[in-house]
């Protein structure tokens, strides 16, 4: 055993130069060979509305959770192009599922942002219909969703619903840890087997919680697919455009019956894992800073400045209704009512279990027996 | 009127019923297919139906039971065969965490209609894993369901119960009883079948009652016949259902019988026992004249199958525990 393999060269697995970009930091439009974008004057001013819009919403409820109406928050600052772009991708009858992440994707599927508000209130643990939002619930077990999001799709082909440009495609979120969980990589050998239309959508924002990419990859992650018999593609994740043409292709290609495609959203999280983290302990000097000039918000704004696409009064008026939305959210989570105590008791069987049953009876009869009482 | 079958054949033919009866009805497994499972539960069932509903799968328990979930949120009923006992455990965290869970995650808007199917149990002469008891583990789960045959009628349709309910059901196959005889009327109906979660008394007595499941209730009928000739007269209960437990037959055969032993492979300590006997204590402390007692695998693991015999009850330990029930 020679000391050569341990001297052997490791390419950076965060070298970014080999990933799909369509619009600089500086809000020049580039092409590539093999994805573009063909947004009318509209639709661009719309990502960026999209954008600003979550990324005021995520304020907002960062804001809650430091005044005690939330119990917890996990902030998406940074990674709005990579949802927003990914999340606009999505056909009508395509199905997603999410991390606990995703409320831009959630926003973008035109789904009431409060929905998943209740989860961190701790008022509820989701308690949404995953199928009529075509959204699955925020799944906190990391990497469990990705097999559920490949047997959704398996099912898919199953119902023969693939093989036209009406058939459904399914995107399963995760992120850079997510890769080295088992559930992950098992559900990539799934949905390459069974050749399920299927787009696994990894948001690389460069840390687990504290731990760099580089505790859980030696290689690109998007280059793993390959081991797996599908492709994988690297795109800018804070450029909206990229990241829109990058997923929308490979779930084209999905629910035409060509069977999935990883996409390696490369960003960055510019907050903290989650308002219970501390960053400052773990991040690397001068890094804010390097991706602060890549935000994915002022490159679209630059785009359309340069191209006279909207004035300032647009901007104006987009930070202003996104304000208005951030207002109304705030005022609806304050108004998320406590559960009532019985509610632990219901739904754990669909028709009941008589322990449970029982339990709950003796809980209420409980209680009961302290009314009148004084305390 | 009915066939004479094994518990394995009665399950293959039960599995072939609901696939007949529901299209929706999917197999998903380790060689479930050509091979008709190490066990040749599925036998023939890919041949008749496809391999579109009976899948076999990439060699991975949590990739099984994760995809099943998929695929009964696209509206399917996965039937997922956990080839052993001790292959489960991969799958473990999707099973407590997400099939157990899913339902009340989404405050009941979302149903999981699936059955994880485990040959469980010792006595085959195998290799470490494959002797396995894990029903507690899943009985201490909230969530989920867990049954357990015990023969050939039973197997045959409380299968078929388990596929046709809304719940997520642990179903408990006794592998060393796959090969018993038994009769099996399948002409009759499903709907009149007795509740999955029901206990059963199988054998009527008045001194002792034994409390039993899946591989157990033969040992423990076995016992009662041996007992019978001592002049004791045990009355034997098969449990049939771990979670929930059908405790009414359970109290009644108590305060008549004023003993109790439970029997099951699974170790003594926090096993289905402890739970019996702290239930029977609460419901039932006037009527025993001894203290409920247990008799089940020790709380080693499972050791090398030379010494299996000496690990799992049998006849002898069962009347043993008779005999210090009485000289209490």
């Amino acid at each position: 055993m020679t000391k050569a393999s341990s001297k052997r060269a490791t390419p950076p697995p965060g070298d970014a130069a080999d990933f799909v970009q369509l619009l600089t930091p500086d809000g020049e439009r580039v092409s590539h060979p093999d994805y573009s974008v063909d947004f009318n004057d509209d639709e661009l001013r719309g990502l960026y509305r999209d954008l600003v819009t979550v990324r005021k919403l995520d304020a907002e409820a960062t804001a809650l959770q430091r005044q005690g109406e939330l119990g917890i928050w996990a902030s998406l600052l940074g990674q709005e192009a990579a949802q927003v772009g990914s999340g606009r991708a999505l056909r009508e009858q395509d199905m997603a599922f999410p991390t606990y992440r995703e409320h831009g994707v959630l926003y973008c599927r035109g789904i009431d942002p409060i929905m998943p508000l209740g989860l961190f209130r701790g008022v509820d643990q989701g308690g949404w219909d995953p199928i009529a939002n075509k959204f699955g619930i925020y799944t906190i077990v990391i990497g469990a969703q990705t097999l559920h999001a490949t047997g959704y799709a398996m099912g898919i082909a199953k119902d023969g619903k693939v093989g036209t440009d009406e058939g459904e495609a399914v995107i399963a979120y995760f992120g850079d840890g997510a890769t080295s969980q088992g559930d992950v990589n098992e559900a990539f050998i799934f949905a390459s087997v069974y050749n399920s239309p299927i787009v696994f959508f990894c948001q690389n924002n460069q840390y687990a919680i504290s731990e760099p990419l580089t505790r859980q990859t030696r290689v690109p992650l998007y280059q793993r697919a390959s081991g797996f018999g599908f492709p994988g593609v690297r795109v800018d994740g804070n450029d909206v455009l990229a990241t829109y043409a990058v997923t929308r292709a490979a779930l084209d290609n999905a629910r035409h019956g060509n069977g999935p495609t990883l996409v390696e959203a490369y960003t960055y999280r510019m907050g903290a894992h989650t308002t219970s983290d501390d960053p400052t302990r773990y991040r690397v000097a001068g890094e804010i800073e390097e991706w602060q000039a890549k935000d994915p918000i002022s490159r679209v704004r630059k785009l359309l400045e340069r191209e006279n696409l909207a004035d300032a009064a647009f901007f104006t008026e987009v930070d202003a209704q996104a304000k208005v939305e951030a207002v109304e959210l705030r005022e609806r989570v304050l108004a998320l009512p406590d559960p009532d105590p019985s509610e632990m008791f219901k739904h754990v069987y669909p028709h009941g279990s008589p322990e449970v049953d029982e339990q709950a009876a003796t809980f209420a009869a409980y209680h009961a027996s302290f009314e009148g009482a004084q305390h | 009127m009915g066939e004479t079958l094994t518990l394995g054949k009665a399950l293959n033919l039960g599995l072939r019923r609901a696939m007949e009866d529901d299209s929706k009805v999917i197999l998903m497994g380790e060689d479930i297919g050509k091979l008709g499972g190490v066990f040749r539960i599925t036998d023939g069932l890919q041949k008749d139906f496809g391999d579109e509903r009976v899948i076999d799968t990439p060699l991975a328990e949590s990739g099984i039971v994760g995809t099943a979930i998929g695929l009964a949120l696209r509206g399917y009923r996965p039937v997922v065969e956990i080839q052993f006992d001790g292959f489960v455990y991969p799958a473990y965290d999707q099973i407590v965490c997400q099939v157990a869970k899913m339902h009340f995650r989404s405050r009941g808007k979302v149903r999981l209609p699936m059955v994880i199917r485990i040959p469980f149990g010792g006595g085959i002469g195998a290799v470490e894993h494959h002797s396995e008891s894990p029903e507690a583990y899943f009985s201490h789960t909230a969530g989920l369901k867990v049954v357990a045959c015990s023969n050939p009628s039973d197997a045959y349709w409380m299968i078929q119960q388990a596929i046709a309910s809304d719940d997520p059901i642990i179903f408990l196959e006794p592998k060393r009883r796959y090969w018993e005889k038994g009769e099996v009327d399948t002409a009759e109906e499903l709907s009149v079948q007795e509740p999955l979660h029901s206990s059963k008394v199988v054998r009527p007595g008045t001194d002792v009652t034994v409390l039993a499941y899946g591989p157990m209730v033969r040992t423990a009928l076995d016992a009662a016949n041996a007992a019978a000739e001592d002049g004791r007269s045990l009355e034997v209960i098969d449990l049939r259902s771990m979670s929930p437990l059908d405790m009414g037959p359970v109290y009644a055969s108590a305060k008549r019988t004023g003993r109790v032993v439970v029997v099951h492979e699974a170790a003594g300590n926090l096993g289905m026992g402890s739970e019996l006997a702290a239930r029977i204590t609460e419901e039932c402390f006037y009527s025993l004249e001894a203290p409920v007692l247990r008799v089940t695998g020790y709380d080693t693991p499972y050791p090398a199958s030379r010494l299996e015999e000496e690990y799992l009850p049998d006849l002898d330990r069962v009347l043993d525990a008779v005999d210090r029930s009485f000289g209490w």
